[in-house]
């Protein structure tokens, strides 16, 4: 996407034609950038300010106004509302009015984080988990995602199918699909068991659980990973369309390989894309709470115990909405410090890399 | 383009950290509904304000939604013509119901009138979202008198008004496959848990002989919770002492929970696969001929939908220690009072049409309908008399419910009880099926994690 202002100018605006056709265009232009192009010509040849200016000014902030209120409405209000009901002890009793549930300072913080403490050491538990499940997820998809878009770049019979098949987990209702991976890691009558113990002969003729015990945690890492690439594939595929082909024509002039082209051109103009796509994929990883919910129901077994079904938990079936809340506003935290600190390192990177 | 690709981040950003508070936003948007648009009055004080309309929530308890649409609507039918009240229906399923009468609870904005589990009584009757069944209330509805005391004794906690009134009652039977019985030369069903192994390994010869004794749904947290509370009332266990204090890992629970795996791990009677059965798994093995016996509580429509006929499974009361005669208290406990109560939201716009639709629905012409079409028993006394309910399957499941059967505790807490003792049970049959020891020590160990759970 850096490459973009540099690779995309020649492609929209053929070089040459847009100082004659822009006055031209100016006053019936309805683009932004038409009349954009056409205020900085007219300015740039010193005529005076056009009188509607400063109302102009105001429009965009009253067009924002009403997605202004309902960022508010839909995201902030519902937000402040769970910060306030983690200070309180918001039980079944008081749901009904939660007006009525007495405050409680930093109780219910304090349960979530005294890790000697039953609930506050499962919590640590679920997120420690949640974290080594993400770490890997993420970087599976990463890999696979790349992997098959540099595969698919250049053109083939069969692209287009090959392509259509790896977007299939993506386009299909994540519902079905984690109930149908839950049918297939079923032990006695799964499809999972009976290729590797059955048809394979991997493992022994004892069938292997999936859905409870240790395992869980990789039949869970397989559905995300699964359910997930696709959409790296995608970003990926799309970001590729921007390198322009010439670079690879002058690298193979110059005899570079295939590997040193991925290298030298394909990777560090993916480095944006990439950035935007790796924090997309951890912060939905992380909350990712239908795969879990789907495969292991509502007591996820403890090696796949993610911090999002455990946060239902605590608040759902056991009805304390007060402590789900403080452990929802403490995990917000995280990703907060986490996203603030990805952007600032990431971002600090590249303009070092640009400076260069 | 770099700047407009931040931006695009940091809205991402702040989606999925939003998206991060998933549970707190939820309820937060149910309270906002509540406070900001202001629905049913929450101070809970009911009125007649729309006097022609009820809305009633009933569980699932037909093979499907449509099943129960078909099965209820020509008796709503009826009931508008009789009062001129129209009952709109919503079926809801079990594994939603909960968190509906939940959000509804939380908001304000519920049905007039809507089915609970019984065990769920007294939990939401903590939430004094529902209305009391004073004796006023129930003056409208024929009287207390009318109904059977072991199922009035799971609508709510003990020295308080009833939460709800019982509509179909459901008790625990040992199911057992005449055919699979007959070829392993066993003539009647076992009686005690000592005849029930000895049973199960002539059946399942310790795991060779390709068919299983018994089927267990090892991952599914409620039965787990309905199976050992069982026994440790035979055990002469309780799991909540008087005062309603958690009281898991007593001794006499601990045994209960550990013979109640133990037909897995040690008898080897239920095959290791059941661990991880929660989707009602085992009613198939058994309608399919793989396992032999089956705990299960009114299960005859279900195997019917499987595909058996009548008088291929018999019916036999839930086995009980050698030497407890049926009827003498704690030790010949053997089913929990199962079943589906009646409740009004307190906050009901149609006070007076909730109360006779209640009194419609438990009249004793439509108890004997509604407990027919669901192979349930009638919890009213007039209704239960009825030939319908007389044969050999029904026959042992009313006289569960009228001598041996407990209601679980009715306790504000007991919806976490199901959760965490469940799980603990859930993780003790993991433990089973991977060849893990299960031994005395391991099940108090997971008994006193649940208890500490219970402590928030």
């Amino acid at each position: 996407m850096t490459s973009a202002p540099m690779t995309s100018a020649p492609g929209t605006v053929p070089p040459g034609t847009a100082p004659q056709s822009a006055p031209t265009a100016g006053p019936t232009a309805a683009g932004r950038t038409g009349g954009g192009v056409a205020a900085r010509l007219r300015r740039s040849g010193g005529g005076p300010r056009r009188p509607g200016r400063a109302r102009r000014g105001a429009l965009p902030y009253l067009l924002l106004l009403p997605a202004l209120l309902l960022e508010l409405l839909v995201h902030l209000v519902p937000m402040v509302m769970g910060i306030l009901m983690s200070f309180r002890k918001l039980t079944q009793f008081f749901i009904q009015d939660w007006s009525r549930a007495p405050w409680t300072g930093f109780d219910n913080y304090e349960l979530a984080v005294d890790v000697n403490r039953p609930v506050g050491k499962a919590l640590l538990d679920s997120f420690l988990t949640t974290c080594l499940f993400t770490f890997l997820s993420v970087a599976l998809c990463w890999l696979l995602g790349t992997a098959a878009a540099v595969f698919t770049q250049h053109s083939f019979r069969g692209r287009g199918l090959l392509r259509a098949l790896f977007f299939v987990p993506y386009a299909l209702p994540a519902y079905a699909a984690v109930i149908t991976w839950a049918f297939m890691f079923q032990r006695d009558n799964g499809l999972v068991n009976h290729v590797i113990h059955d048809q394979l002969g991997l493992g022994g003729a004892e069938h292997t659980f999936w859905l409870i015990g240790d395992n869980s945690f990789w039949a869970m890492l397989t559905v995300s990973v699964w359910k997930s690439w696709p959409f790296a594939f995608l970003i990926v595929t799309a970001a590729l369309q921007n390198i322009p082909r010439d670079l690879y024509e002058a690298a193979a002039l110059d005899g570079a390989g295939v590997w040193q082209q991925i290298r030298r051109i394909t990777l560090p103009s993916l480095g944006p894309v990439n950035q935007v796509l790796v924090l997309v994929l951890f912060l939905w990883t992380f909350n990712d709470f239908n795969t879990p919910f789907l495969l292991f129901g509502r007591s996820a077994p403890e090696a796949a115990d993610l911090v999002s079904v455990h946060i239902y938990q605590s608040s759902f079936v056991t009805w304390n909405f007060g402590t789900g809340s403080a452990m929802s506003v403490l995990l917000l935290l995280f990703l907060l410090l986490v996203t603030a600190a990805y952007l600032l390192l990431t971002g600090r990177g590249r303009k070092d890399a640009d400076a260069r | 383009m770099r700047r407009s690709a931040a931006t695009a981040t940091a809205n991402a950003a702040v989606n999925a950290a939003a998206r991060a508070a998933a549970a707190a936003v939820t309820v937060a948007a149910l309270l906002a509904t509540a406070t900001g648009c202001g629905g049913g009055s929450t101070d809970g004080a009911g009125s007649n304000s729309a006097p022609d309309e009820l809305t009633y929530w009933a569980s699932n308890q037909g093979a499907d939604i449509a099943a129960d649409q078909a099965a209820l609507g020509p008796e709503l039918k009826k009931f508008e013509e009789r009062t001129g009240i129209k009952v709109k229906l919503e079926v809801i399923p079990w594994s939603d119901l909960l968190n509906r009468i939940l959000a509804a609870t939380a908001s304000g904005q519920g049905p007039d009138v809507l089915n609970i589990g019984n065990t769920w009584s007294a939990s939401l009757q903590a939430t004094g979202a529902l209305l009391p069944w004073t004796a006023e209330n129930f003056q409208a509805i024929g009287g207390r008198d009318r109904f059977v005391a072991s199922a009035m004794g799971s609508a709510g906690a003990a020295g308080q008004d009833p939460a709800a009134v019982p509509l179909y009652s459901m008790a625990y039977a040992l199911y057992y496959n005449k055919r699979m019985f007959q070829e392993a030369g066993i003539e009647k069903p076992p009686a005690t848990w000592d005849e029930l192994v000895e049973t199960g390994r002539r059946i399942s010869g310790g795991g060779t002989s390709g068919t299983w004794a018994l089927g267990a749904e090892g991952a599914n947290l409620a039965n787990n919770i309905h199976q050992v509370f069982v026994l440790s009332r035979q055990h002469g266990g309780s799991f909540f002492d008087a005062a309603g204090k958690p009281t898991f890992d007593t001794p006499a629970n601990v045994d209960a929970v550990k013979q109640y795996v133990d037909l897995m791990a040690r008898d080897r009677i239920v095959a290791p696969g059941n661990a991880e059965y929660d989707k009602n798994q085992s009613l198939q093995d058994f309608a399919s001929g793989r396992t032999a016996m089956v705990l299960w509580q009114s299960a005859a429509t279900s195997f019917k939908a499987h595909g058996m006929k009548e008088g291929d499974w018999g019916t036999a009361p839930v086995p009980v220690p050698a030497g407890a005669a049926p009827g003498t208290g704690g030790a010949s406990v053997n089913s929990m009072v199962a079943g589906i109560n009646m409740a009004v939201f307190k906050n009901t716009d149609n006070l007076d049409g909730a109360l006779k639709f209640v009194g419609f629905m438990t009249s004793d012409e439509e108890q004997k309908v509604l407990n027919r079409t669901y192979g349930s028993i009638p919890p009213v006394k007039a209704a239960q008399g009825d030939p319908a309910f007389a044969d050999q399957d029904l026959t042992v499941l009313r006289d569960t419910l009228a001598t041996s059967a407990a209601p679980l505790p009715q306790v504000p807490e007991e919806s976490q009880f199901e959760t965490t003792v469940g799980t603990a049970v859930k993780e003790l049959f993991a433990d089973a099926a991977a060849g893990r020891p299960v031994t005395t020590e391991s099940v108090r160990a997971k008994l006193a994690k649940a208890q500490q759970q219970m402590a928030n």
